[in-house]
């Protein structure tokens, strides 16, 4: 497919390497020449140097052929302004556009049509819905889910009373008495694909396939006391945080929003009524201590500094909070992240690349393309969700007898609405769906690129 | 650096260079010429065995690949292919030294046309056609050609861009299409049509083997002819053919997928392109003038001055280095033209060699603002091209480039100039050989060639002509001590 991203930031690189490496012919758009120029030298793109909502230069990019516009500069009235104008030179073009400010998205949703607008994304409000789900569940670390959400595979950390610490995956299954698969085991910055015989031990993050309905009995059975979050405490009062409180409190949790900027405070008081607002350097441990710190359930770091945003975790963990979560927004490559503890990790430009990347994969699902792809244990692995076509490989072989290329697995399938975590017995057949992990070094763009043979 | 991921690539190249000695291979067979055969079966045999060997030692290579490792690749492809290349010429025995079947090799793949031999058509067909394809090949490039068919996984190809930069002529080289692979197939499908419509108006004149040689000659702007005599004995037809086809090559090819886009205001309104053909009427308005006036016994009528006056020009302009008369015997004036045009050369983007003529459209914009400036220190001004604002690392790399060609010209003059031959064969051989054109004048003229010459002498020139083909900075790399670190 020929796609046009305009706005390379985060997001945009983000974008450009996942879409190229998809096969897609991608050129990039953007008024800074020395970032097009870093693109095309990583990835396999062209680029064009220009203001995305004009129209010249979306013709020089070749608008009136592409098949999908990503609007991703920091401007949303930019972003709206391209997407329009590419709508109206290419009626077929689809159209993505990030939006960030709340007071636009309402319009943009209900006058889609006459914006020219396919989908709107925004990294923010899906930052705050990760969040938010990982609240839910405390005790996973990172949760990812297949099949229209009914399995999931989740990141869990063995610390020292683990119930997990020592014990072989074979005897894994005693413990938890329910039917899952460990996929990828991250141990010391390296992903292991482990086999029965692999024994965990302390400091490992395992990713366990499960399906969504037994994720609480998984919980209970690994030991995890499953309490509920009531009380979350916010540091930085950005849009992320805007977002993540008003959904906090529709379920009737205690939000505390540490913010320095004091004309933020006020916005976020005037539309946050029942969000308690702090004004204050979140750095200042004596601020969060006298706010309660140690009695909160959850501590999310949300400031625009990385590097802030860690500090603030260590100390969270330090002092004992149950559940952290750290916003990274450049960091994320960094290996240093895995070696500290910094609890659950989220990133905007990750979560929003790989919904994009999932819709793009939609649009031409006919080429047997994944129909949705997750990154997992610090990129070095990758889910994804394929259809069982006519064309597959091996339909109704047991797994026993397939042989799958190596740093392969293949860890659910969903029969109509059946779901199950497959043994050596398991088939599949035409229209099933399948979950398959593969290691980072894979090219797998296809289910039969798994098989050997 | 990444040497495995360089041998992987120099793996390919060679495997390349392999298959492209194969109709060669065949030629000689079908004309039962055994020194031939077993000239190109070793050294198909041989090029083959290393690159199996390189490919086997670079298993597992990582991706990290920057724009050094893209020289470097380049610079050392080119020599590699050229020692292997010399190889049938060596062991069939029909060019017995190792130095001219170097240099008559390099001389082909670089599309310089420079000959050590006094006797072309002495040589077997296969040996004719292996001269004459390998300006085919070089024209393009060998590695733009590997990255159309490699088996590379389409996952981050990014890298593939720094190959395309440091073998492509020009001083901004970009993509037609998002793929790279797309825009391989692209220019190389433009450059085959155009080779072939070339070779049918040919075969009017010619038999097959001849125009199908000719073609290539003309594809690469290379100059290899088949004949002692180059094109001066070929029929009026033959030469207008080929003076306008060494033009069409030595156009930007990205002009040509314009064209097909149907994007014609853009081509024309291209300002290379029209300095280009600017300067190419000019020239032969003035060399037809000055022949009629200044050598009137020259040649018989108005149209035959016209005819070798452009044939010249289109030679020299386009670096082919084709000979339709002797040009050494034509006045001073018309001369200093031909010296001129050789230097400036083609497009960029084109097959064409020399200094390419966006360079000179860069360097006069340039002159013209510094100028300015001196009466107006305050003045900003963006210098434009095509109607896009250059960067000033664009202009500044411009500048460096006339400073290092110019440093790379006299360095190679002064150490020709140890033969003792006259001081314009020494310019104009090394001019001719650093701009890939060929011929030059006075001893390396139209009816002369590079024999004479003593080894040293051969191996700057050999030098000059892989520094001219790929733009000076990949060779010059290989020079560079840090360039062979391990880090």
């Amino acid at each position: 497919m020929k796609i046009l991203i305009a706005g390379i930031g985060k997001v945009g690189e983000t974008l450009a390497a996942d879409l190229s490496a998809d096969g897609n012919s991608v050129t990039l758009i953007d008024t800074e020449s020395e970032i097009l120029e870093a693109g095309i030298e990583a990835y396999d793109v062209m680029s064009v140097e220009g203001n995305c909502a004009s129209m010249e230069t979306l013709l020089e990019a070749g608008v009136e052929t592409a098949d999908l516009l990503i609007a991703a500069t920091g401007k949303d009235e930019v972003n709206l302004l391209s997407c329009m104008t590419a709508h109206q030179l290419n009626s077929r073009i689809h159209t993505i556009v990030r939006l960030r400010n709340p007071e636009y998205l309402e319009q943009a949703y209900r006058m889609q049509e006459s914006f020219g607008v396919s989908m709107v994304f925004n990294p923010e409000k899906q930052t705050a819905k990760e969040i938010e789900r990982l609240l839910k569940f405390p005790g996973f670390l990172q949760r990812d889910s297949f099949f229209k959400g009914r399995v999931e595979i989740v990141e869990c950390l063995i610390d020292k009373n683990s119930k997990l610490n020592g014990i072989s995956l074979q005897g894994m299954n005693e413990i938890v008495k329910c039917r899952v698969l460990v996929c990828v085991v991250l141990r010391e910055g390296e992903a292991i694909m482990p086999d029965g015989q692999f024994v965990l031990r302390e400091g490992d993050k395992i990713f366990v396939t499960a399906p969504t309905e037994q994720l609480s009995l998984l919980l209970k059975n690994l030991g995890v006391v499953t309490r509920k979050n009531r009380r979350v405490m916010l540091a930085g009062g950005g849009t992320v945080a805007y977002y993540l409180a008003q959904e906090l409190l529709k379920s009737h949790i205690d939000v505390q929003i540490v913010e320095q900027d004091e004309e933020r405070c006020n916005w976020l008081s005037e539309f946050l009524p029942q969000a308690s607002i702090l004004q204050g350097n979140a750095a200042k441990q004596t601020l969060l201590e006298s706010e309660g710190l140690s009695a909160c359930d959850a501590f999310v770091t949300l400031t625009g500094t990385d590097e802030r945003n860690m500090i603030l975790s260590l100390y969270a963990q330090n002092r004992g909070v149950p559940q952290v979560i750290t916003k990274v927004n450049r960091l994320e490559d960094s290996k240093i992240l895995d070696t500290l503890a910094l609890g659950s990790v989220v990133c905007p430009r990750s979560l929003s690349s790989e919904h994009i990347v999932r819709y793009v994969r939609g649009m031409r699902n006919q080429t047997g393309a994944a129909v949705a792809i997750h990154t997992l244990a610090e990129e070095q692995a990758e889910a994804m969700e394929f259809i069982v076509e006519e064309g597959t490989l091996h339909c109704g072989e047991p797994l026993r007898d397939i042989r799958l290329k190596k740093n392969t697995l293949l860890v659910s399938i969903a029969h109509g609405t059946g779901i199950e975590i497959p043994n050596g017995d398991s088939t599949f057949a035409v229209g099933d769906r399948v979950v398959v992990v593969v290691g980072r070094d894979s090219d797998a763009l296809q289910l039969n690129d798994i098989f050997k043979y | 650096m990444n040497y495995k991921m360089i041998g992987k690539i120099l793996a390919l190249i060679l495997a390349a260079c392999a298959v492209f000695m194969l109709p060669a291979l065949f030629i000689s067979m079908a004309d039962a010429q055994t020194q031939a055969v077993q000239g190109f079966l070793f050294a198909f045999l041989v090029t083959g065995a290393v690159a199996l060997v390189l490919w086997l030692f670079s298993r597992g290579a990582t991706k990290d690949f920057f724009a050094g490792e893209g020289m470097v690749c380049v610079g050392l492809g080119w020599i590699l292919m050229s020692l292997f290349g010399s190889l049938p010429f060596l062991i069939s025995g029909e060019i017995p030294r190792f130095i001219d079947a170097l240099f008559e090799i390099v001389s082909g793949f670089t599309t310089t046309g420079a000959s050590i031999l006094t006797d072309v058509e002495a040589l077997s067909r296969g040996m004719l056609y292996w001269r004459s394809f390998s300006h085919w090949i070089g024209g393009m490039g060998v590695l733009v050609f590997v990255l159309a068919v490699a088996p590379v996984s389409p996952k981050n190809e990014g890298f593939t861009m720094h190959l395309l930069r440091a073998e492509s002529p020009g001083p901004s080289v970009g993509k037609l299409v998002p793929r790279m692979r797309k825009t391989v197939l692209v220019l190389y499908l433009t450059y085959i049509v155009l080779t072939i419509v070339n070779f049918l108006f040919l075969l009017v004149d010619l038999s097959p083997f001849e125009a199908l040689m000719t073609a290539f000659g003309t594809a690469g702007t290379g100059g290899f002819g088949i004949r002692n005599s180059s094109m001066m004995a070929y029929t009026p037809y033959t030469q207008v053919v080929t003076t306008v086809f060494m033009l069409l090559f030595s156009i930007n090819f990205t002009c040509y997928y314009l064209l097909l886009l149907g994007r014609i205001k853009d081509v024309l309104k291209d300002e290379e392109l029209r300095l280009f053909f600017a300067v190419v009427v000019a020239s032969i308005a003035l060399v037809t003038l000055d022949l009629c006036t200044s050598a009137p016994t020259l040649f018989s009528s108005f149209g035959e001055n016209l005819r070798h006056a452009s044939f010249q020009v289109s030679s020299f302009v386009s670096t082919t280095g084709f000979v339709s008369a002797n040009y050494d015997l034509w006045p001073a004036f018309s001369k200093a033209i031909l010296f001129f045009l050789m230097c400036m050369g083609a497009c960029a983007g084109s097959t064409g060699g020399g200094f390419k003529a966006v360079r000179v459209l860069i360097l006069i914009k340039v002159l013209f603002r510094n100028i300015n400036q001196a009466l107006h220190p305050k003045r900003v001004k963006v210098i434009r091209i095509n109607g896009k604002a250059a960067n000033e690392k664009l202009l500044s790399g411009t500048t460096a480039y006339l400073v290092l060609y110019l440093a790379v010209f006299l360095v190679s003059f002064f150490l020709i100039s140890l033969d003792g031959e006259s001081m314009m064969s020494n310019i104009s051989s090394v001019m001719a050989c650093l701009n890939n054109t060929g011929p030059g004048f006075e001893a390396v003229g139209a009816v002369s060639n590079y024999a004479g010459f003593s080894v040293l002498s051969k191996g700057v020139l050999i030098f000059d002509m892989l520094a001219g083909r790929l733009e000076l900075f990949p060779i010059l790399m290989l020079f560079r001590p840090a360039s062979w670190r391990r880090d």
